[in-house]
C-alpha cells in the first residue's frame, strides 16, 4: 500500500523560474479525499509534492511545506480530525512547525491543526446544522502571510466550502487576540456556517501555519469554475522558492 | 472494570444540535422544554488495574477536547 502510494503519488513539479525547488509533503489519512486535488494544485505552482502516508513517522526529507488536506479522516468519529491530529505522522508535523516550517490544512486539515493545537479554536457542527456546499465569496483580511499576500488589501475571492463542521468557535480573548494580532487570513462575507466573527480561516503566531475550510485547491484551473485559489498556492511555493527556509 | 466517561459541551458554548432537538420538542407540543444539551456518553472496558488517572489521561488526551468540552468519569 505504501509502496503504490509513493510511486503513485509523486507529482513533479514544473521548473520554478528563479531559486531552489520546493518540496512539499500532502499527508493521507484514511478518508481524506482531497488528498490529490491538493498535490495537483501545489505541483502546478512549481512545488515537488510527495504523498505521505499518515502511519509515517518521519516526513521526507528537506520538507519544506505540509499540507493537511480535506475530506473525513477516521470518519469524524469522535470529532473531526481528533483521531488524525493522534496518528503517527502528526508528531513530524508538529516538529516541522517548531521549526519555522509552513504548513496548509485545509477543510477537515483545519479541523485537524485544531485538533493538534496548532491553531486555536475548534470548528463546531454548523449553526444551520446541514452541510453546506456552495461557493463563497470571502474577504482577504490579511495580506501578511506567504499564503493571502498576493492577493490585494481586503481584496475579495470566490473559493468552494464544502462542510459540516465550520462553525469556528474560540473563547473571546482568543478571538481578541487573534483580531488584535492580525492573524485573521478570512472573513466569509455571507456567514454560512455560524463561525465566530464570520471566520473562514486563521494564522498562526509566526505566520507560517494556516487553517481555512474553503478549498482554494479546487478553483486553480478555469475549467473548474475559477483560479482564486492559485494565488495562494503560487504565493507560498513562491515565497519558499526564494526564501531558502 | 468499565469506566463510563461522560462528555459535554462546556456552558456557554452553543450547542446547535441540543437547540435544535429543543425546538423540535416544541413544535411536538411539549411545551417547558427550556433548553437542551446534547453530549456522549463512552463506554470503556478496561484491565484491572486501569486507574481513574488513566482514565483521565484518555480524556485531556483525546476523548473530550477541553477547548470546549468538560468530561466526567465514573469507574465501576
Amino acid at each position: 500500500m505504501r509502496g503504490v502510494r509513493s510511486a503513485a503519488g509523486r507529482f513533479g513539479g514544473s521548473e520554478p523560474s528563479t531559486g531552489r525547488i520546493v518540496k512539499a509533503a500532502v499527508i493521507v489519512f484514511p478518508g481524506s479525499n482531497c488528498d490529490r486535488d491538493l498535490a495537483v494544485a501545489l505541483a502546478r505552482s512549481g512545488a515537488e509534492v510527495e504523498m505521505v502516508w499518515h502511519k509515517e513517522t518521519d516526513l521526507p526529507k528537506g520538507v519544506d511545506l505540509v499540507g493537511l488536506p480535506g475530506g473525513f479522516s477516521y470518519g469524524d468519529h469522535l470529532r473531526c480530525g481528533a483521531i488524525a491530529a493522534r496518528s503517527a505522522i502528526v508528531g513530524a508535523v508538529k516538529g516541522h512547525a517548531e521549526r519555522g516550517g509552513h504548513v496548509l490544512g485545509i477543510c477537515n486539515g483545519f479541523q485537524i491543526l485544531t485538533e493538534t493545537g496548532l491553531l486555536p479554536g475548534v470548528l463546531m457542527r454548523n449553526s444551520g446544522l446541514k452541510f453546506v456546499c456552495n461557493t463563497q465569496a470571502l474577504r482577504v483580511e490579511t495580506t501578511r502571510s506567504a499564503f493571502t499576500e498576493g492577493y490585494g488589501e481586503n481584496g475579495v475571492i470566490r473559493i468552494p466550502i464544502a462542510h459540516h463542521d465550520g462553525n469556528y468557535t474560540a473563547d473571546s480573548d482568543t478571538l481578541d487576540r487573534l483580531t488584535g494580532e492580525d492573524r485573521i487570513a478570512f472573513t466569509y462575507l455571507s456567514n454560512p456556517n455560524g463561525s465566530a466573527r464570520d471566520i473562514a480561516g486563521v494564522l498562526s503566531p509566526n505566520r507560517r501555519i494556516l487553517g481555512m475550510m474553503p478549498h482554494p485547491e479546487r478553483v486553480v484551473d478555469p475549467a473548474l469554475g475559477g483560479m482564486d485559489g492559485s494565488t495562494l498556492f503560487e504565493g507560498v511555493v513562491g515565497a519558499l522558492e526564494t526564501a531558502g527556509v | 472494570m468499565r469506566a463510563k466517561v461522560e462528555v459535554m459541551l462546556k456552558d456557554g458554548v452553543l450547542d446547535p444540535q441540543g437547540e435544535a432537538v429543543c425546538h423540535a420538542l416544541g413544535s411536538l407540543g411539549f411545551d417547558g422544554v427550556s433548553k437542551v444539551r446534547q453530549g456522549k456518553i463512552i463506554e470503556l472496558d478496561l484491565a484491572d488495574g486501569t486507574t481513574k488517572d488513566d482514565v483521565r489521561a484518555m480524556c485531556e488526551k483525546l476523548l473530550a477536547n477541553t477547548v470546549i468540552e468538560t468530561y466526567r468519569i465514573e469507574i465501576g
